[in-house]
């Protein structure tokens, strides 16, 4: 197709760069520097969409960032993105898209009828929709609102994309890169401070682009793109294109969306697809600018309405008509700009200006060029279902309330002006309390709350003279107060036409006998008669009427919407606009990808991942892994064919008959020192602490202070004012937080200091009948006999030439023994376990067997210590001082603790000793009991009895005390299971505890 | 995200930070007999109120020192940070 709308020789496209799409599957050409949608318009396509309610055609109604309906589905290599604006997409060659909310074709769209059968969704359509009978909901609306409703599709493919965050720190951060942004800036880094100034377009420059102004002898966009190329040079300046600020957060933090890539047809290698920014800025000023409002009236959501200003962009900046009959709808002198350049291009507009007879410079001009202007006129209904074709259009009167006769004036396009919205998004996210400014009848701006301030059109300065000189004046004072620096730099001479005040002129009343919808919201299909349901419904808060209506909400946040809901909404009422107050700007101003928010952190980089230093033995040596917090562990040594089951119970069978070696690295070690370390061991732990000599360890349970137990873990005595805790793997920077909190703030007079050094040694235990004599081979210089090494005993040894530390420790319930070395050492320490292991019959293993090992001995572990439990519930009690205070101690006096029938570990073992029990099982007396049935505890933790080759569990049991030998069931409605079961004691193996001791 | 000025370290990003509760809340002296309601208010009992208070914050990711933080609960405005050891005025 011919780009029939492409003018010759204005804009600011690379006409020697010819640019291949696609669109609903049709092939097209635009150029590069265009728009998907200035691409499309210059190729006569108006029809890009369906809207969200009633399926009406949709085209294009901006330029920018304020378009509420060209959104299409992107494809770009070979992904696929919903949501995207047309007029901020950039063109690039191959790009492909296709419409949304249509069904089955833009063209023929079922879901059209809607728009006949008005009835079906008025405002509130969702809410009462809701209360109909549920039946109706999952078999009729659901299906028919799946099809046609929705703004495009997700793609459910893993993005292969990168995204990035950045921290940034700076004095000032500017918002918007218009006339306001690039003067603060200059001024602000001519004086030192860093700035970083953001631009959420491609090109720099903002209304300079597209106005007729003079700045220092140069057309403004000249000027703008001097500034930019100097402040690019600076060394103290950032200055970002694409890049949107869409939140203003708590102390001056703003998070800004980088889109790198998205205008190339594919990220380049190494580059991110987008960019998130976190900026803590000193100083914040918004620049963003002001969006023109539109004027309601009959059918304005026809393709081929839009707003005046986007008509002047896609003629300035993308040298493409929108029309070539347009007819100008406006109520203030923009939208002689407009006819203007249209004049300029030899293309004759009709202006309905809405004022009677308003007097100024550029409606001047306007009249000089011939341009056929009509006063005191309005656009009454825009006629064409897919495409304007014409214009029913009607004098009306000084009070604005009664209409002429009606004309129908033939037109391919109608451009609006309503005047101007400031853009105070950010401003009012940052908790500023913004104000009405009757004179532009807006919000604007009002008392800063953090360290921002906004200029320009944002701030309803509109025109350019004070808002150069106001921004330069405040770019030049701010950074003086930061830097300290007097650099000023001198303000330019400024020629801009004058224009007069605007008609609070709104929206045109609907002649008599016609029903013409006249749209608010363009995104949602809000329209004037749904607000005034909504009201005559009882609504009043304008926050409830959003709601109910849906009115400014998705991704559009009412940017062309909002002022003219309230303006009805004050009228309908009777309250001045600010009185009924705006809505709550919320962050993001525009819609921001998940993946730029999640950023690197996906899949196994959403956490890192921690591995001993043995771990690439255990990979050699064929180990399957586990997670275990930020740990890997191996959790079986895989040897054949075998499961995970086989090979657990082989290493578990090991350690029980020979010895076994593993790696314990993971468990949270702590170093403490100082004089009062044992007067805080005691405090924190249960047990007494003061009288452990040197060289001794010790098992200890830690309390919080509502008596729940936290952590266990042994602590050995080193020296005299040092002592060596562990915590279990889980618990490890919780402990040291929770010493590190008593130490600096309620016991401050303690001279104690503690350090994490789980890192610093890598640990392997040692276990089974064998385990010594092993350990003699490894040390044999060290008596590691029962009397030179007794239970809970410490030494330091020499192992081949590398220092370790000892202990004689254990959590299989076996003979045992831990030995830790520091980190750097651990894989040499490891095989030479190993290595010498051999004609002990050595095998590692992992944590599986480890966990069968722990639970058929009875030794509670995270399962059980799982932050509902008291040490009674575990059997700890008998480790409770009795003599002196404790961290939780008094909460153990609380009555449900001490109840009679208080919950306990037990035993639990099948009857028919085969069927293995399901972790997380409820305990029942009477397996057929009417439900709720009853819950008399749960299992913790399930095995596989090596020792009696059986399944075995622990459970936490009400009154476990007194139910040794009960016969209760075990039910798994998860996995359908009823198993009649015995309990038994927790300590199945050993319950002597002398295999430890031997 | 906050900004909170560490009494040792200056200023840094909240994500550095975890949070510690109230800083007003004493705990009561180990060894010593202490009512039901009392204990019951030390380990559950919190104000949550609305406006000025200090509160508990470490500094996680940085000195790992405990510290206290003068912070408004509605507005975010922070007015003051101490030392563990520094007596709230
Ligand atoms: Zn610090």
């Amino acid at each position: 197709m011919t780009q029939s709308f492409r003018l010759e020789n204005t804009g600011l496209i690379n006409r020697s760069k010819k640019l291949s799409f696609k669109f609903n599957g049709k092939n097209y050409y635009g150029y590069e520097g265009d728009t998907l949608a200035s691409a499309l318009i210059a190729n006569g396509v108006h029809l890009i969409g369906r809207s969200f309610k009633y399926h009406r055609p949709r085209g294009f109604f901006g330029a920018g960032v304020d378009e509420p309906y060209a959104i299409v589905q992107l494809y770009r290599n070979d992904e696929t993105e919903p949501n995207v604006k047309a007029t901020e997409q950039e063109l690039f060659d191959g790009l492909e898209a296709t419409s949304v909310n249509c069904w089955p074709s833009v063209n023929f769209d079922v879901g059209a009828i809607n728009n006949f059968l008005k009835i079906f969704l008025p405002a509130g359509f969702y809410y009462k929709t809701f209360m109909w009978p549920k039946s109706f909901w999952y078999k009729i609306y659901e299906p028919f609102i799946r099809k046609a409703a929705g703004l495009g599709v997700a793609s459910t493919k893993h993005d292969k994309e990168r995204y990035e965050h950045k921290y940034e720190y700076c004095d000032l951060l500017i918002a918007g890169s218009g006339p306001s942004g690039l003067a603060s800036a200059y001024a602000a880094a001519k004086n030192g401070a860093r700035v970083i100034l953001a631009e959420d377009k491609a090109r720099f420059g903002g209304t300079l682009l597209t106005d007729e102004v003079n700045i220092g002898n140069k057309s403004g966009k000249e000027w703008a793109d001097g500034i930019i190329a100097e402040l690019k040079e600076m060394p103290n300046v950032t200055v970002k294109n694409r890049s949107q600020v869409f939140g203003y957060y708590d102390h001056n933090m703003l998070v800004m969306s980088e889109r790198i890539s998205d205008h190339l047809p594919e990220t380049k290698k190494f580059h991110p697809k987008q960019r998130l920014w976190y900026i803590r800025a000193k100083e914040v000023l918004i620049s963003s600018g002001s969006i023109e409002r539109p004027i309601v009236f009959g059918n304005n959501d026809t393709p081929g309405v839009m707003l005046s200003s986007a008509a002047k962009e896609y003629l300035k900046v993308y040298g493409v008509l929108v029309g070539k009959n347009p007819l100008i709808f406006t109520n203030n002198d923009s939208g002689y700009e407009t006819a203007i350049e249209f004049k300029k291009n030899g293309i004759d507009a009709l202006i309905l200006d809405t004022r009677k007879d308003p007097q100024s410079e550029i409606v001047e001009e306007a009249k000089n060029l011939g341009i056929n202007i009509k006063f005191s006129y309005v656009v009454v209904a825009a006629q064409g279902y897919k495409k304007v074709k014409s214009a029913d259009i009607a004098k009306i009167s000084e009070d604005k309330e009664v209409l002429g006769e009606v004309e129908n004036i033939k037109c391919d396009c109608i451009c609006v002006s309503g005047f101007w919205t400031p853009t105070i998004h950010l401003a009012s996210q940052s908790g500023n309390k913004t104000k009405f400014n009757e004179s532009i009848d807006a919000f604007v701006p009002g008392k800063s709350k953090q360290n921002e301030k906004t200029l320009g059109a944002a701030n309803g300065t509109f025109t350019l003279e004070e808002t150069l000189k106001s921004s330069f004046e405040t770019g030049y004072e701010l950074s003086k107060k930061i830097t300290n620096t007097d650099n000023k730099t001198s303000f330019p001479n400024v020629v801009e036409k004058k224009s007069t005040v605007h008609d609070k002129f709104w929206c045109v009343p609907l002649p008599k006998g016609k029903n013409y919808k006249r749209f608010l919201d363009f995104q949602n299909d809000v329209a004037v008669s749904d607000i005034e349901i909504a009201l005559k419904e009882g609504y009043r808060s304008i926050e409830h009427v959003k709601r109910y209506t849906t009115l400014g909400m998705a991704t559009d946040q009412g940017k062309t919407s909002n002022l003219n809901g309230l303006q009805l909404v004050s009228k309908i009422e009777n309250k001045v606009v600010p009185n009924v107050g705006h809505t709550t700007f919320r962050p993001p101003y525009t819609p921001v990808s998940i993946g730029a928010i999640v950023g690197r952190e996906v899949g196994k980089h959403s956490k890192p991942t921690r591995k001993s230093p043995m771990h690439y033995w255990h990979e050699k040596n064929n180990a399957v892994f586990v997670d275990a917090g930020v740990w890997l562990r191996p959790r079986y040594y895989k040897q054949g064919n075998e499961n995970l089951f086989e090979a657990s119970k082989r290493e578990a069978k090991n350690v029980r008959s020979n010895v076994g070696v593993c790696d314990v690295t993971t468990l949270g070690k702590i170093d403490i020192k100082g004089p009062d370390a044992a007067e805080l061991l005691n405090r924190v732990y249960t047990n007494a602490w003061l009288k452990l000599p040197v060289g001794k360890a010790r098992y200890g349970v830690m309390l919080r202070e509502d008596g729940i137990v936290m952590d266990d873990g042994t602590t050995t005595r080193i020296s005299e004012n040092h002592y060596h805790m562990t915590t279990t793997t889980a618990q490890a920077a919780n402990v040291l937080s929770h010493l590190e909190y008593y130490l600096q703030l309620v016991w401050p007079e303690l001279n104690v200091n503690v350090v994490s050094t789980t890192e610093q040694w890598a640990g392997a235990a040692i276990a089974g009948p064998k385990s010594r004599d092993l350990l003699q081979k490894l040390f044999p210089n060290n008596d590691v006999s029962n009397e030179g090494l007794p239970f809970m005993g410490y030494m330091e040894g020499d192992l081949f030439g590398v220092k370790a530390r000892i202990f004689r420790i254990s959590f299989s319930g076996e003979l045992a023994y831990e030995v830790n070395v520091e980190s750097d050492n651990g894989n040499f320490m490891w095989e030479k376990i190993i290595e010498v292991g051999q004609e002990f019959k050595i095998q590692p293993y992992g944590t599986e067997a480890l966990s069968t090992l722990r639970i058929e001995m009875g030794h509670v572990a995270g399962s059980e210590l799982d932050g509902r439990t008291i040490p009674y519930d575990n059997s700890l009690e008998g480790l409770l001082s009795k003599k002196k205070d404790f961290i939780g101690k008094r909460s153990l006096t609380r009555k449900a603790f001490t109840a009679e029938d208080r919950q306990k570990v037990v035993g639990v073992v099948p009857l028919d000793k085969k069927t293995s029990i399901p972790e997380g099982s409820h305990l029942v007396k009477d397996s057929n009991a009417p439900l709720p049935n009853p819950k008399l505890g749960y299992i913790s933790a399930s095995c596989w009895s090596v020792e009696y080759d059986n399944p075995f569990s622990l459970a936490i049991l009400k009154d476990g005390k007194n139910m040794i030998g009960e016969k209760l069931f075990v039910m798994s409605p998860l996995k359908n299971k009823v198993i009649p079961v015995e309990i038994v004691s927790s300590h199945y193996v050993d319950p002597k505890g002398e295999r430890v001791r031997s | 995200m906050l900004h909170i000025k560490c009494p040792h370290c200056g200023m840094r990003s909240q994500n550095e930070f975890s949070y510690g509760g109230d800083a007003s809340v004493k705990r009561p002296e180990l060894g010593k007999e202490i009512s039901d309601q009392d204990w019951d208010n030390f380990v559950y009992n919190r104000k949550s109120l609305r406006g000025k208070h200090w509160e508990l914050w470490q500094h996680l990711s940085g000195c790992r020192q405990w510290i206290k933080v003068e912070r408004d609960t509605s507005t975010h405005e922070i007015f003051n940070t101490l030392k563990a050891t520094e007596e709230i005025s």
